[in-house]
């Protein structure tokens, strides 16, 4: 339960330094250096395709496959989820009003 | 980084604290899966509480576990991480300009504790960096606020997950409660007609590069999207033109 070896260590210390270094990638140098401007004006795009691009797949994928069916506890789960923000503008009540759809079909009905 | 006191004094750290609460839950929920994850899989207790506290990247240490149970090579997994994390080297790239005040290491610290959603919000609140040294400041105090909202909610339900593991059922699905989060920020996002083009492309796209290893199908999904806004504005800017021209 509380093993750990000397090269599982060292693995995650490096993992850690992967973090450090992909997070921090572009903070590394001290030379002046800015973005080009259709590079900066890409990145207004940037952060909404990459939430897109790791929800989507969640939602409408399982096991490496589409889903064959609307059925599923997921979609109507987004669905509510997303009625509810536009409602509400609240990304909290997002979460809450998913997951009461989300719960109940997918424990209840194994959906 | 964001117990600096520094910080604290100013008013953008605590509405950093406030909007990153929005989505704490669904952070709480994600990382406490997690916590469940690692220890079912087979990871030993004190294995997954150290992979969560020096890691700090949910999808790399998902991507990671298999490998490492498994005896990969060390650069396998580590190349592995590399290209899950990619999307934060675009992340950094956008924010540099913010940044670049900073000595170097406060900067990879503030690299280091800067998680998807707190890039997000910060990208949606600031578009341009402050002119000023007291605005830079302002910003990257609000920056802080939300890494500490969105550390220590991590932090603190991993190791929950870790510990409970044997008690709670992955089948429940609670973890799905991070991808509403995730959601939820996405709609706040969607201010204009090309940004949802780019969600939309995006989406498509990493549904269909799904194939793609190491997860690589995010960092194509990023590239597409914006390669194809950008297009749509370029051709945009020349019809209008051609317009005004007739």
């Amino acid at each position: 339960m509380f093993d750990i070896d000397l090269h599982t260590l060292l693995t995650i210390v490096a993992l850690g330094v992967i973090t450090v270094v992909t997070r921090g990638f572009f903070f590394i140098s001290n030379r002046p250096w800015t973005l080009p401007k259709w590079a900066q004006r890409g990145l207004q795009y940037a952060p909404i395709a990459a939430l897109a691009a790791v929800v989507v797949p969640e939602v409408v994928m399982s096991q490496g496959a589409l889903i064959g069916t609307l059925w599923d506890a997921r979609i109507f789960a987004t669905l509510a989820g997303l009625a509810w923000f536009a409602w509400q503008r609240s990304v909290l009540g997002t979460i809450v009003a998913g997951m009461a759809v989300y719960l109940p079909l997918h424990i209840g009905l194994g959906w | 980084m964001f117990y600096l006191r520094e910080y604290r004094q100013q008013a953008e750290f605590w509405d950093g604290i406030r909007d990153q609460f929005t989505v704490a839950m669904g952070i709480a929920a994600w990382g406490m899966m997690t916590g469940v994850a690692m220890v079912k899989s087979g990871m030993s207790v004190i294995e997954a509480l150290l992979l969560t506290l020096i890691v700090y990247a949910g999808s790399a240490q998902l991507t990671a576990l298999p490998l490492m149970l498994a005896g990969a090579p060390l650069w396998v997994i580590l190349a592995a991480a590399f290209c899950v994390n990619l999307r934060f080297v675009v992340f950094s790239a956008h924010l540099r300009p913010f940044m670049m005040h900073l000595p170097r290491w406060k900067r990879m610290v503030s690299g280091y504790v800067t998680a998807d959603l707190s890039y997000v919000f910060f990208a949606r609140r600031y578009h341009e960096p402050a002119t000023t040294p007291e605005g830079l400041s302002a910003q990257q105090a609000y920056l802080m606020g939300n890494s500490a909202v969105n550390y220590l909610s991590w932090m603190t339900a991993s190791v929950i997950g870790v510990v409970l593991a044997q008690w709670i059922p992955t089948e429940w699905g609670l973890g799905f409660a991070g991808i509403l989060a995730l959601v939820g920020v996405m709609a706040s996002m969607a201010s204009s007609t090309l940004r949802m083009v780019s969600a939309g492309i995006a989406g498509a796209a990493a549904v269909a590069a799904w194939a793609l290893p190491l997860k690589l199908n995010i960092l194509a999904a990023i590239v597409c999207a914006v390669a194809a806004c950008l297009v749509i504005e370029k051709v945009h800017a020349l019809t209008q033109k051609g317009d005004n021209r007739v």
